[in-house]
C-alpha cells in the first residue's frame, strides 16, 4: 500500500459517527453548558427540578425561534434587525383587529381568533417581503434597512394602540402559547421541531446548501446557477414569518400584547447566534450550534435569577458572560483568511 | 451534425454597449472544437467584455453568438450556459466554508430519492474526480484551505463535472509559481488531447506560445488579428496589441554602467525570520537597481516586508545610507527613507473609493499642514506634479482611483512610495497585471528613480521585471543561492529560481 492510498483510505472512511461529523466548533458550548448546570445545582436546589428546566425551555422557545430566523439570514450573508419589532407588531396588529371594543384599544372589527393567527403570519410575510425587496432589488444595505424597519415597526406598534396593552384575546389565538402537549408546553415542541426541520433542511436540502453558498461567495453562487436573489428574498420572508410565529407564542404565554413586546430581544438573538458559531460574515455555522447558544443564554438567565444577584446587576453579569463565551468560542475555533 | 458542432464558440458582428458607450464594435470570432485559443490585448481592449458575453454575464447589444453550434441560451438559463461554457476567473470562485466536495458539485449535488443531498455519493464521486486529477486533498477539506493551485484545479474540474467542454481561463497563472504553472499546463494539454476547447487570457505572452495554437488579438473593442501562433512571432503580436512598435525597455542593453562610487544605499545583514529567511545578506548601492528573485514562499516577500517595517526579523539588521534602521515600524522605516510598493495593489495598496490624489498622498499627510490638518492647496500642488511626472491618465486628482486602469493605478502606487522622497525604493511585483505600455511606463519611472540616486530593490519572479535590474540575487527557501549580472539567460534564471542550479 502506498502512502497516498493510505491517506486516502483514512480520508475516505465513509461511516463516520454523527459525533465525529459535528465539528468541535459546534459543540464547544456543551461543556460550558454543563458547567453552568453544575453551578446552577449548587446555587439553588430547585434548579434541576423538571418544572424549572421546562420553564427555562419555555422561556427560551420564542428566543430560539428568532435565532433560527436570524441564523438563516446570517448564513445567507445578511442581517435582519427588525425581527424583534415583528415579534411585537404582528400579534399587536392581529389583536387590534380581534378586539371589538374600541374603549379597550381595539379596532372595533372583531375578527375571530383563527383569522387573527392568519393576520399574524400575513403581517410577518409582508414585512419579510418588504425587507427582502429593499435589500435584494434596491440593493440597500441590510443592516441600515432593517434598523430603519425596526424603528418604524416599533413606532407603528405604539401608534396603533396609543401605547395600550391589549387583553381579552380569543382562546384560539392564545392556544399555541399556553397549551401543553404530552405534559410539555406546545411552544417547546414547536421550537424543537422547527430546529429539527431547519437543521435538516440546511444540511440536506439543496436550498439549504445554496444559502451557505450565497453567504460564502455570492458571485460564485450566481455563476453556479443558484438563483441568488430569489433565495435571499425567500430567506428574509421565512425569517419574518418565524418572528411573527414567535410573537404569537409569546402573546399566548402572557395572554396579552404589550406595545414593547420583543423589545431588546435582538441583542440576545445575535448573542446566541454568534456564540453558537454562526458567523456574522455569512456562509458559516450550523443550527445545532445556534441551539446550544440559546440554551446557554436561557440557563444563565435562570441561574443568575436564582442566585439572588441583585436584580440591577443581572444585565451586567449577563453581558460579561456573553463576552466570555465569545472569547472561548473564538479561541477554540480557527479563523480562515481574515 | 459534426459540421454544426465543429465550433465551440462563434460570434458574428457582436457589439456591446454599456449605457451610451459602445465597448465592442462588431466582433467576429470563431473557435473550433479542440482549439487552444489565446485572447490577448491591453487592459481595456474589450477582452473581459467578450468573456462576459461568452459566459452569459450579460447579453450582446447586437450580432449573433453561438456556443457549441447552437444559439446561446437565455441569460436566466444558468444551467444551459454551464453545460456549454465555463470560466475560471482570477477571483476566487469557490465558496470558502463549503467543502471541496460541495464546491465541485456546487448546485449540482447528487440527490437521493427524496430530493435531498446524498452526502455519501457526493463524497464518492468527489473521490473519483480527485483521483482523476491526482489531487491529494480530502473531499471534506473546507475550500479556503486550498492553495491557489489546488483551487484552480477544483474550478477546472468543476467545469468539466458540470458537462462543459469549453473552458475559458482568465489569467490563471497570475498567482502561481513556475512549477505550478508547468503542472497546470500539463493538465491543460491532456484535456486538449481529449477534445476540450480552451480560450486562454493572459498578459504573459511566453505562456501563450507555450500552450496555445491560435491567437486572437483585441484592441479598442475590435479584433485586430486572428492567426495561428506560428504565423505571429512575439514582436508582431506585441505590435498588434499596442498598435505601434515598442521596444520593451527591459530587454535593451544596459543604459547605465554600474555606479562607480558604490555608496551604500540599502544593506541587510544576517537577516533571519522563522523558516522564511536564514542569515540573508544583501547590499544595494545608491543609484543601483537590484532584483530579488524567488518563488512564492521563498522568503523574498518577507524580506521586502522587513525592509518596509511590516515584519520584525528574529535576527539581523537593516541599514539605510549606513545608518541602522528602526525595524518593525512602518512609519519609522518610511522616515528613515524607505518607499515601499506592496505586491497586489488591490489587496494591499489601493483605497479604491478614495480619489487619486488622496491615494497618492496617503503616506505624506503630516507634511501637508500643521497639527494634522491637511492643506488642500498644498495637497493639490503635490498631486498635480505627481500626475504630470508619472504620466498618470486621469481626469483629475479628484477622480476615484478605482475608475482608473490597472496601469494607472499601479503608477499611483509607485507615486505614493515616491511621495515621501525615499532613499530606498522597494517594489514587489511592480508591473503585475498591467498592460505592456503601462509596464514600459513603470520601467521608466523606476529608471528615473534610480538615476536620482535611490537604491532600488525589485522583488519579483517576473523575468521582464528582473531584466531591468543591474544585477539579480536569487533566493531559494530563505537563502540567497546565486547572483546574476546583467545579460543572464532566461533558462539560467528560471533554473536558479526553481532551485535547479
Amino acid at each position: 500500500m502506498t502512502d497516498v492510498s493510505t491517506s486516502r483510505a483514512a480520508i475516505a472512511r465513509p461511516t463516520q459517527s454523527l459525533f465525529a461529523r459535528l465539528k468541535l466548533r459546534e459543540l464547544v458550548l456543551v461543556p460550558v453548558i454543563a458547567v453552568v448546570m453544575v453551578i446552577g445545582s449548587f446555587v439553588s436546589s430547585s434548579f434541576l427540578m423538571p418544572e424549572n428546566l421546562l420553564n427555562i425551555l419555555q422561556q427560551s422557545s420564542e428566543l430560539s425561534i428568532l435565532v433560527i430566523a436570524q441564523s438563516l439570514i446570517l448564513i445567507c450573508g445578511k442581517f435582519d434587525l427588525s425581527l424583534e419589532s415583528t415579534v411585537g407588531i404582528a400579534p399587536m396588529f392581529a389583536a387590534w383587529l380581534m378586539i371589538a371594543d374600541v374603549s379597550l384599544g381595539g379596532s372595533g372589527i372583531g375578527i375571530s381568533g383563527y383569522a387573527g393567527i392568519a393576520v399574524v403570519l400575513a403581517t410577518g410575510l409582508l414585512i419579510g417581503l418588504i425587507n427582502g425587496l429593499l435589500v435584494v432589488k434596491l440593493r440597500l444595505n441590510a443592516f441600515i434597512t432593517t434598523l430603519a424597519m425596526l424603528i418604524l415597526l416599533r413606532g407603528v406598534t405604539l401608534g396603533i394602540t396609543n401605547g395600550q396593552t391589549l387583553f381579552d384575546l380569543p382562546e384560539p389565538f392564545l392556544y399555541l402559547g399556553n397549551a401543553k402537549w404530552a405534559g410539555i408546553p406546545a411552544s417547546i415542541w414547536i421550537a424543537g421541531l422547527l430546529f429539527l426541520f431547519f437543521g435538516l433542511m440546511m444540511r440536506y436540502h439543496r436550498i439549504g446548501r445554496a444559502i451557505y453558498a450565497i453567504g460564502g461567495n455570492p458571485e460564485a453562487a450566481r455563476v453556479a446557477g443558484i438563483p441568488v436573489e430569489r433565495i435571499t428574498l425567500g430567506v428574509f420572508v421565512v425569517g419574518s414569518l418565524l418572528a411573527a410565529l414567535a410573537g404569537l407564542l409569546l402573546t399566548g404565554r402572557i395572554a396579552s400584547v404589550v406595545s414593547s413586546q420583543g423589545q431588546n430581544m435582538i441583542f440576545y438573538v445575535f448573542a446566541a447566534s454568534v456564540i453558537g458559531g454562526i458567523s456574522l460574515n455569512g456562509g458559516q455555522g450550523r443550527l445545532i450550534g445556534a441551539l446550544t447558544g440559546v440554551l446557554l443564554l436561557g440557563l444563565l438567565q435562570n441561574v443568575l435569577t436564582l442566585s439572588q444577584v441583585a436584580a440591577f446587576w443581572i444585565d451586567a453579569c449577563y453581558g460579561a458572560i456573553i463576552l466570555l463565551a465569545l472569547i472561548i468560542t473564538r479561541l477554540s475555533g480557527e479563523t480562515p483568511r481574515a | 451534425m459534426s459540421a454544426i458542432e465543429s465550433h465551440a464558440a462563434e460570434a458574428r458582428g457582436v457589439s456591446k454597449r454599456f449605457g451610451p458607450i459602445e465597448v465592442l464594435h462588431g466582433v467576429d470570432i470563431s473557435i473550433p472544437v479542440g482549439d487552444a485559443r489565446a485572447l490577448v490585448g491591453r487592459n481595456g481592449a474589450g477582452k473581459s467584455t467578450l468573456v462576459g458575453l461568452l459566459t452569459g454575464l450579460y447579453g450582446a447589444s447586437g450580432g449573433e453568438l453561438r456556443l457549441g453550434g447552437r444559439p446561446t441560451p437565455s441569460l436566466g438559463d444558468r444551467r444551459g450556459w454551464r453545460e456549454r461554457v465555463a470560466c475560471v476567473y482570477q477571483r476566487w470562485m469557490v465558496i470558502p466554508h463549503l467543502t471541496v466536495a460541495e464546491n465541485l458539485f456546487l448546485n449540482n449535488q447528487p440527490r437521493n430519492g427524496l430530493g435531498l443531498v446524498d452526502w455519501r455519493r457526493l463524497r464518492d464521486e468527489t473521490m473519483a474526480v480527485l483521483d482523476d486529477w491526482d489531487l491529494d486533498v480530502a473531499p471534506d477539506l473546507e475550500a479556503w484551505r486550498l492553495t491557489v493551485e489546488q483551487r484552480q484545479i477544483v474550478e477546472i474540474a468543476r467545469a468539466l463535472v458540470q458537462g462543459s467542454r469549453f473552458i475559458i481561463l482568465d489569467e490563471p497563472t497570475a498567482e502561481l509559481e513556475r512549477r505550478e504553472v508547468n503542472r497546470l499546463f500539463d493538465r491543460i494539454r491532456a484535456l486538449q488531447d481529449q477534445g476540450v476547447t480552451f480560450l486562454y487570457i493572459s498578459h504573459h505572452l511566453e505562456e501563450i506560445y507555450e500552450i496555445c495554437r491560435t491567437v486572437t488579438v483585441m484592441r479598442d473593442g475590435r479584433i485586430v488579428a486572428d492567426a495561428p501562433l506560428e504565423a505571429l512571432p512575439k514582436d508582431r503580436l506585441v505590435a498588434a496589441m499596442v498598435g505601434e512598435m515598442v521596444t520593451p525597455l527591459g530587454k535593451r542593453a544596459p543604459a547605465f554602467a554600474a555606479a562607480a562610487q558604490a555608496l551604500p544605499g540599502l544593506e541587510v545583514t544576517g537577516l533571519s525570520l522563522g523558516e522564511s529567511l536564514a542569515d540573508v545578506n544583501l547590499k544595494v548601492h545608491r543609484g543601483e537597481c537590484v532584483g530579488l528573485a524567488g518563488l512564492a514562499g521563498s522568503g523574498k516577500d518577507r524580506l521586502a516586508e522587513i525592509v518596509a517595517g511590516l515584519a520584525l526579523p528574529d535576527a539581523g539588521a537593516v541599514t539605510i545610507h549606513g545608518q541602522p534602521a528602526p525595524l518593525g515600524d512602518v512609519v519609522a522605516m518610511r522616515e528613515a527613507g524607505v518607499g515601499y510598493v506592496a505586491r497586489d495593489r488591490h489587496e494591499r495598496g489601493l483605497f479604491p473609493l478614495m480619489s487619486l490624489g488622496d491615494n497618492l498622498t496617503a503616506t505624506v499627510l503630516p507634511k501637508l499642514g500643521a497639527l494634522g490638518f491637511v492643506s488642500g492647496k498644498r495637497q493639490a500642488g503635490i498631486v498635480e506634479a505627481q500626475i504630470a511626472e508619472l504620466g498618470i491618465v486621469a481626469s483629475s486628482g479628484a477622480q476615484p482611483i478605482g475608475e482608473l486602469s490597472g496601469g494607472n493605478q499601479q503608477k499611483a502606487m509607485v507615486g505614493r512610495a515616491l511621495a515621501s522622497d525615499p532613499r530606498v525604493l522597494v517594489l514587489a511585483a511592480p508591473t503585475q497585471g498591467v498592460d505592456i505600455a503601462s509596464k514600459d511606463a513603470l520601467y521608466r519611472i523606476i529608471e528615473a528613480a534610480r538615476q536620482r540616486g535611490m537604491a532600488v530593490l525589485v522583488v519579483s519572479d517576473d523575468l521582464d521585471e528582473l531584466a531591468i535590474c543591474d544585477r539579480v540575487e536569487v533566493i531559494f527557501r530563505g537563502r540567497l543561492t546565486r547572483g546574476f549580472a546583467r545579460g543572464w539567460s532566461d533558462q539560467d534564471m528560471v533554473a536558479a529560481i526553481e532551485g535547479l542550479y
